[in-house]
C-alpha cells in the first residue's frame, strides 16, 4: 500500500501546512528544550561535573534508574506471561482483563500514587497483612518499585500482543510435527520470534519508570539518599532555585531517554527485517 | 520513543486484528478444506500447554492484574466513600475542589483545542506529502513521550521564570505566566503535543491521496477538500487521538506541578488539589477527586474500546479491496 502512497501528489497546503507545523513545533518543544541545554553553558564543565557526582545526586540517579531496571525486568517476565494468558486461552472475563492492562496508562499518575500509597501503607489492604510478615513497603524504596511496576505494565504488554497475534501458527506445527515437545517449541521457536517486541516493551517501561513523577513520590518516602528520585530532586532543586543543579541532573535524564528512544527504533527496524514477508 | 509502541495507535491495532480476521475467515486459499479443517483441530494439541501449566498462568495474569491494577482502582472509591456519599458530595462541593475543577477543564479546553487543529494540519503535511527527513520530523513530534513530566515543565520554567531567559522582561511589562493559566496551558500542550498527530498520521498514510486528488481535479478547493473528503474518512480516528489527548491533560501531573505555584484556589489543577488535601491528611476529600479522574480514565478506555472497534470495521473493506490482485 506504501507504494500507491508515495505516488503523489497535486495537493494543494504542503507550504502553509509544513510551515505551521514547524513554527508551532519550534515554539512549545524545540526552544523550550533547547533553552534547557543551552542553561547548562552558563556551568563550567567541572561544575556540571560536581554537581552530578554530588552524594546525593548520584544516589538519586542510582535509586531511579536501579530501581527502574527491576521494575521493568518484572514487567518484561509478568507481561509476557499477561501477554500469553491473554492471547493464547480462553478463560472467564478476559476481555475485561484485557481493558484492564490499559489502566496504568489511562489513570492520572497522582491518582495513581495516593492509590498504591493507601493500598501499600500500614494500615493498607496490602500493607496491614504485609506489615504483620515484617516487610513495611509505602516509604521505602520498595514502594518506589511497587510503583514503577505499576506503570510499566501496558507496555510490555501492549508491545508484544500484536506480535503473539500475527505468529503463523504452522511454524509452531511444523517444530511440534517434527518432535519438538512444547517446552522446546515455546522457548526455541516462539520466544525468539518474539525478542524485538519484548526488548522494545522493557526498553519503553524502563525509560516510563525512570522518569515517572506522579505515582512514585506519594509512596515513596522521599528520603534524600534512601527513597528520593532524580525527577524529585530536580523539583526540590528548583524549588531552592538552584535552577543549574536541576538543570544538570535534567540534561542527563534527557539524554538517557534519547539513547533509549534511539535504541528502541533500531529495535522496531531489527524487528520489521526480521518479520516474514505477508 | 515512538508513539506506535507507547500507545497502541489505531492503524498498529487495526493491523493486528485485521490480519487475525482474516486468518478466520479468509477461504483456504490453495489448500483443500478439509486439510485446513484437520491441521485446525490438530493444531490446538500441538498449540497448547498442558492443563496445570495453563491454570497457572492464568491463576498468575489474574492476580497480578489485580494486585496492581484492580486494587488501587477500588481503594480511590472505598476511600472516597468511606465516610458515607454526604461527606463525598460536600467534599466536591467545596470552592477549592470547584475552582480546581474548572481550571482542569479550561486548562483542557485550551490544549486540546490547540493540539487538534495543530494535530490535524502536522497529519497534513505528514501523511499526504512526501519530503526528506520526514521520519525525524515524526521523532520531533514525538519527544515528549520520553521527556519526564518534570523535565516538561522545567524547560518553561528556565524561559519564563524569574531567573529564566525572559523572566526580567516579563516582569518589566507585568506578563504573568509562569503560577498562572498560560504557563499551565504551555506545560499541557507539551505532554500532550503528540497525541492528535500521531493516531491520524498512520491512518491518512494508509488512505493515500486518491480520493482527494479525485476531489480536486473536480474543482474543489483545498480547504473543501479536507472537509468534505478527507475529515470523514478520518473521524474516528481523531477523536481517538482527541480522548487519549484529553485525558492526559486533564490528568497531567508532574509538568504542571512544577509550572503551577501551588497557589490555593486559583493554580491548582485537580490532579494537583489530591497531592494537597493528601498531604494534609484529608483522605475523604482527596480521593472524591481522585474519583473523578479515575472515573474520567475509565470513560476514556470505555471509549477508546468503542472507537477502536469502529476504525476496525471502517478498516475492513479497505483491506479486502487491498487483497484483491
Amino acid at each position: 500500500m506504501s507504494t500507491a502512497v508515495a505516488r503523489r501528489s497535486s495537493l494543494p497546503g504542503f507550504g502553509l501546512t509544513m510551515g505551521l507545523t514547524l513554527t508551532w513545533l519550534s515554539v512549545i518543544i524545540l526552544i523550550p528544550l533547547a533553552g534547557l541545554f543551552l542553561k547548562t553553558l552558563d556551568l563550567s564543565l567541572v561544575q556540571f561535573w560536581e554537581i552530578l557526582t554530588s552524594r546525593r545526586t548520584l544516589n538519586a540517579l542510582k535509586i531511579s534508574f536501579g530501581l527502574s531496571f527491576a521494575a521493568a525486568c518484572v514487567n518484561l517476565v509478568m507481561g509476557t506471561i499477561i501477554v500469553w494468558a491473554l492471547v493464547r486461552y480462553r478463560f472467564p472475563g478476559r476481555r475485561l482483563f484485557d481493558a484492564i492492562v490499559d489502566i496504568p496508562f489511562a489513570l492520572p499518575t497522582a491518582v495513581a500514587g495516593v492509590a498504591l500509597t493507601q493500598l501499600f501503607a500500614q494500615k493498607g489492604w496490602l500493607g496491614a497483612p504485609l506489615a504483620e510478615l515484617g516487610i513495611k513497603v509505602a516509604f521505602t524504596p520498595i514502594g518506589i518499585f511497587i510503583a514503577m511496576v505499576f506503570i510499566g505494565i501496558p507496555f510490555v504488554v501492549r508491545t508484544v500482543q500484536p506480535v503473539l497475534i500475527d505468529l503463523d501458527p504452522e511454524i509452531e506445527e511444523a517444530a511440534a510435527s517434527l518432535g519438538a515437545n512444547r517446552w522446546h517449541t515455546v522457548f526455541r521457536v516462539i520466544m525468539p520470534s518474539l525478542i524485538p517486541a519484548l526488548l522494545t516493551g522493557f526498553a519503553l517501561a524502563f525509560a516510563r519508570a525512570v522518569g515517572e513523577y506522579g505515582s512514585v513520590i506519594f509512596i515513596a518516602g522521599n528520603l534524600p539518599n534512601v527513597s528520593e528520585i532524580a525527577p524529585l530532586l530536580i523539583v526540590i532543586r528548583l524549588s531552592e532555585f538552584r535552577y543549574a543543579d536541576a538543570t544538570a541532573i535534567a540534561v542527563v535524564m534527557l539524554l538517557a531517554a534519547f539513547v533509549i528512544i534511539f535504541a528502541v527504533n533500531r529495535l522496531q527496524r531489527w524487528a520489521q527485517t526480521r518479520a516474514p514477508a505477508h | 520513543m515512538s508513539t506506535q509502541t507507547t500507545f497502541v495507535t489505531p492503524a498498529t491495532r487495526l493491523q493486528a486484528y485485521s490480519s487475525t480476521a482474516d486468518l478466520a475467515i479468509s477461504p483456504p486459499s490453495g489448500r483443500d478444506a478439509s486439510t485446513r479443517a484437520r491441521s485446525a483441530v490438530a493444531s490446538k494439541d500441538l498449540r497448547s500447554e498442558p492443563g496445570p501449566i495453563r491454570f497457572i498462568i492464568i491463576a498468575l495474569a489474574i492476580s497480578f492484574l489485580t494486585i496492581f491494577v484492580v486494587l488501587p482502582l477500588l481503594v480511590v472509591f472505598a476511600s472516597a466513600f468511606s465516610k458515607g456519599i454526604t461527606a463525598y458530595f460536600a467534599a466536591l462541593a467545596e470552592p477549592e475542589a470547584l475552582s480546581a475543577i474548572r481550571l482542569t477543564l479550561l486548562v483542557a479546553a485550551i490544549s486540546v483545542g490547540l493540539n487538534l487543529v495543530f494535530g490535524v494540519i502536522a497529519a497534513w503535511a505528514i501523511a499526504k506529502f512526501e519530503f526528506p527527513g520526514k521520519t525525524f520530523l515524526i521523532t520531533l513530534i514525538d519527544l515528549p513521550f520520553s521527556v519526564s513530566p518534570v523535565i516538561s515543565g522545567l524547560v518553561f520554567v528556565l524561559l519564563f521564570g524569574a531567573q529564566g531567559y525572559w523572566g526580567t522582561w516579563l516582569q518589566a511589562h507585568n506578563v504573568q505566566i509562569l503560577f498562572a493559566v498560560p504557563g499551565i496551558a504551555l506545560a499541557t500542550i507539551f505532554v500532550t503535543f503528540p497525541f492528535v498527530a500521531r493516531s491520524l498520521i498512520p491512518l491518512m498514510q494508509e488512505q493515500g491521496t486518491q480520493e482527494e486528488e479525485a476531489a480536486i481535479s473536480l474543482g474543489a478547493s483545498g480547504l473543501q477538500t479536507f472537509f468534505r473528503v478527507t475529515l470523514p474518512n478520518i473521524k474516528w480516528g481523531l477523536l481517538y487521538g482527541v480522548l487519549l489527548c484529553n485525558a492526559r491533560a486533564m490528568g497531567e501531573f508532574g509538568a504542571v506541578s512544577v509550572v503551577s505555584g501551588h497557589i490555593r484556589g486559583e493554580t491548582n489543577t485537580m490532579p494537583l488539589l489530591v497531592e494537597i488535601l493528601y498531604n494534609e491528611y484529608q483522605f475523604v476529600a482527596s480521593f472524591a477527586i481522585a474519583s473523578l479522574l479515575a472515573m474520567l480514565a475509565l470513560i476514556t478506555l470505555v471509549v477508546k474500546t468503542v472507537l477502536e472497534q469502529r476504525l476496525d470495521e471502517g478498516q475492513t473493506p479497505r483491506d479486502e479491496l487491498r487483497d484483491e490482485p
